[in-house]
């Protein structure tokens, strides 16, 4: 039960954020490009997912415990702590925040300029800005579309394929996905422009500490360990990581804010 | 290159520090001991090593 709860929590928050990403993408090319190609993009990427998460899944459910934990646990761990570590230097202000108004601002300067003047830039920019016919439609709109929506959407398909093989329970992730991809995708008819109210980085941390939990259990587990009260050592796991990453936020806060002092302070040398 | 990315990302520390811990783990249990704890001590090392390096880049 409870691994069935964090496992929807965890696929449905990555992808909320892995969406809203793709999403500025999307939103920007598709208004000032062509909507029609953009779908285009949009429809080919979510295929391109579906085939990934529909072979992948049940191949990997099918591959003995104890090496899928393992391999597929060392995996997440590595995934998650990547997050973390990247939601901790956000959080204590040594990485910029993602600014998603500030993409979606860049992004339609960059498709206005191209639809202006079609063949103006170099190189790629300048062929795909003449790809306009491209297939009835606008190969610029297409490819940018489809390229964010499947990297964007290829960090969910691995959690989900991930999560949801070790958990044994691949629909629940998969559902969790789509319902986080249906919520964005409503909200952002109803906006019509950057999803920058997001609290992106604090899902990322939630997320990245989930990640980093379950891949050290299941990775522990498929190594030969034991845990202690074999499942319930994930609700010491999940709070621990937490309490941990948010210290290491705090000691880095307190670190930053002394180094800034440090150098507006005058050095008085006698 | 694309998996490398996506997966180890910015910085191979990380990755290091799992593989020594899930070894570490394997090589124990092999001896008959249960060691869950080497895993989240050697990743916590390899991320505080990680952060290190990222705070002095900054800096």
């Amino acid at each position: 039960m409870t691994t069935s709860v964090v496992l929807f929590i965890s696929a449905f928050f990555a992808c909320c954020v892995e969406a809203v990403e793709a999403t500025t993408v999307v939103l920007a090319v598709g208004l000032t490009r062509s909507w029609k190609s953009t779908r285009r993009g949009v429809f080919v990427a979510v295929a391109v997912l579906v085939a990934i998460v529909a072979a992948l899944g049940p191949t990997i459910s099918h591959l003995p415990l104890s090496p899928l934990r393992l391999v597929v646990g060392g995996l997440l761990l590595v995934f998650g702590l990547g997050w973390l570590r990247k939601a901790i230097l956000r959080a204590s202000g040594y990485k910029a925040l993602h600014d998603e108004a500030a993409a979606y601002a860049t992004l339609t300067a960059e498709a206005q300029r191209l639809n202006g003047a079609p063949g103006v830039g170099s190189g790629v920019d300048a062929l795909q800005a003449s790809g306009a016919g491209w297939m009835g439609g606008d190969a610029y709109s297409f490819t940018l579309a489809f390229k964010s929506v499947l990297l964007e959407g290829m960090e969910v398909a691995f959690i989900v394929v991930t999560f949801g093989a070790n958990a044994h329970n691949l629909g629940l992730a998969s559902i969790a996905a789509i319902a986080a991809i249906a919520l964005i995708v409503a909200v952002a008819c109803v906006v019509r422009g950057p999803l920058s109210k997001v609290p992106e980085n604090t899902i990322k941390f939630s997320v990245g500490v989930l990640l980093a939990s379950f891949g050290t259990f299941w990775g522990a587990e498929g190594a030969g360990a034991t845990w202690p009260h074999s499942d319930a050592s994930l609700l010491v796991l999940i709070p621990a990581i937490a309490l941990m990453a948010l210290a290491t936020v705090g000691v880095l806060r307190n670190y930053r804010r002394s180094d800034e002092k440090s150098s507006l302070t005058p050095v008085v040398t006698s | 290159m694309f998996w490398w990315d996506f997966i180890v990302g910015e910085d191979i520390t990380i990755a290091i520090g799992v593989c020594l811990g899930l070894g570490a783990v394997a090589i124990f249990h092999a001896h008959r001991l249960s060691t869950w704890w080497a895993l989240p001590i050697l990743w916590l090392l390899a991320l505080f090593i990680s952060l290190a390096k990222a705070l002095r880049k900054a800096r």
